[in-house]
């Protein structure tokens, strides 16, 4: 099952704004990425935050996965999560 | 405690003088008055309020050390100087050979050695990296036009052509280095560096050495905007153990007296660290440290004068500058006062 691991030092405000102390770079996250990064920083599964998500939010189940997905990429892109 | 600076040249390639007095002047334990030494009557720092009591006119170095010395000492018989704090590269030389001549008055320094100095000129920084296994980016020197045509094959375009003081161009081409050597040789002479170019992230630390291989204090810097002319213009403090762990060992192996700013860039393709250069006194944004809980240039001032100053062991995360230009209106008085003068 894939994990995902989320660095310890990420500092996430609840307006989305995350800052990396090590490198001093600012990003900011729309609700559902908050939403996303929230849970994966609470090392839920991908099958729990699809869960979630799909009953928080009005999205169907491929878009959704399609987000999911392109979200998960940046975050790898930034080094913002390793994937095991 | 009377404290002359130099370098209040705040444009928009700023010196370092301004934040070292604001720093000075912002620390709790701080009484006395500041003395500006400038070089320029157009230097913004000298019409600034609350920052220099009084200012002074002072010849360059280059013009002569025993000019200089005597200009300090007509000085320091007005101001009674407790301490000169230089802070710009070019001047650092004299400055160190005038120390001896400067505490017999009764005015202190607290400067690096001269082989300091030459260690960390950029062209023998390379070989000091190399000796103390410290990543940094490879050299090839040009001592004349010949040189250029006799770059080893192992350096590929893109490389970087840099002066020996200050100027540095990327060069895609042999066309575009022959370019900037021309341009380089002409402004600042030899040697003119080839530099390997690595795509990289910039980080800088400034920090401060008591020269017995300790570090008193250090801060890393990310900046978050940077110039046309490659300043930074924002900045953030950042938390990386590995940049602060390869700074610590870099003043240990200098035993580096004095403040100091480490340039850094992390390779895209490693990960890893390269020493890019050391520049022998504060940065100009070094008023960011104070800010964020280390005050160097006050810490200076301490071991200067000759007190115990405990390291300092962190600093918040997190803390930003943001530079702003801002026009300081002042009258024709002032300024002819500075031109005619030499003093104000």
């Amino acid at each position: 099952m894939t994990k995902f691991e989320i660095p310890g030092n990420v500092a996430v405000s609840d307006s989305g704004f995350l800052f990396m102390p090590t490198t001093g770079e600012t990003f900011t996250m729309n609700e559902m990425g908050i939403f996303i990064f929230k849970m994966l920083q609470q090392k839920y599964t991908r099958n729990e935050i699809f869960e979630k998500a799909l009953d928080e939010f009005d999205i169907d189940k491929t878009t959704f996965e399609k987000d999911f997905e392109d979200f998960i990429a940046q975050l790898k892109n930034y080094s913002l999560i390793k994937i095991s | 405690m009377n404290i002359a600076v130099t370098s209040l040249n705040a444009t928009d390639n700023p010196g370092p003088g301004i934040p070292v007095i604001r720093s000075i002047k912002e620390a709790e334990d701080f009484k006395g008055n500041i003395i500006g030494l400038i070089y320029d009557s157009l230097e913004p720092g000298i019409y600034m309020k609350d920052m220099a009591k009084k200012c002074y006119v002072i010849p360059y170095p280059s013009s002569g050390l025993t000019h200089l010395y005597d200009r300090l000492a007509f000085i320091h018989e007005k101001e009674k100087l407790d301490l000169i704090i230089p802070c710009l590269d070019s001047e650092l030389y004299g400055f160190v050979k005038l120390q001896d001549k400067l505490a017999s008055i009764g005015i202190k320094t607290y400067l690096p050695t001269i082989e300091q100095l030459n260690i960390r000129a950029k062209d023998k920084l390379f070989d000091f990296c190399e000796e103390n296994g410290i990543k940094a980016p490879k050299n090839f020197m040009l001592t004349s036009l010949r040189d250029i045509y006799s770059i080893p094959k192992e350096f590929e375009y893109p490389l970087v052509v840099k002066g020996i003081f200050y100027d540095a161009y990327i060069v895609n081409n042999f066309e575009e280095a022959l370019s900037a050597f021309n341009k380089i040789k002409t402004r600042w002479g030899f040697p003119v560096i080839v530099q390997e170019y690595l795509k990289g992230d910039e980080f800088n630390v400034v920090a401060l050495g008591d020269g017995t291989g300790e570090t008193i204090g250090a801060v890393a810097m990310r900046k978050l905007y940077i110039t046309e002319k490659g300043k930074g213009w924002a900045g953030t403090t950042i938390d990386d153990n590995i940049l602060m762990e390869l700074s610590h060992k870099v003043i240990e192996k200098l035993k580096w007296k004095s403040g100091m700013e480490l340039e850094y860039i992390k390779s895209l393709k490693t990960g890893e660290y390269y020493l890019l250069e050391i520049n022998p006194r504060f940065p100009a944004w070094v008023y960011l440290a104070p800010s964020a809980g280390q005050n160097l240039p006050f810490a200076l001032v301490k071991l200067a004068m000759g007190e115990k100053v405990e390291p300092f062991t962190n600093y918040n995360i997190g803390t930003i500058f943001v530079r702003s230009s801002w026009d300081l209106i002042t009258d024709m008085s002032k300024f002819e006062k500075i031109a005619t003068m030499g003093e104000i």
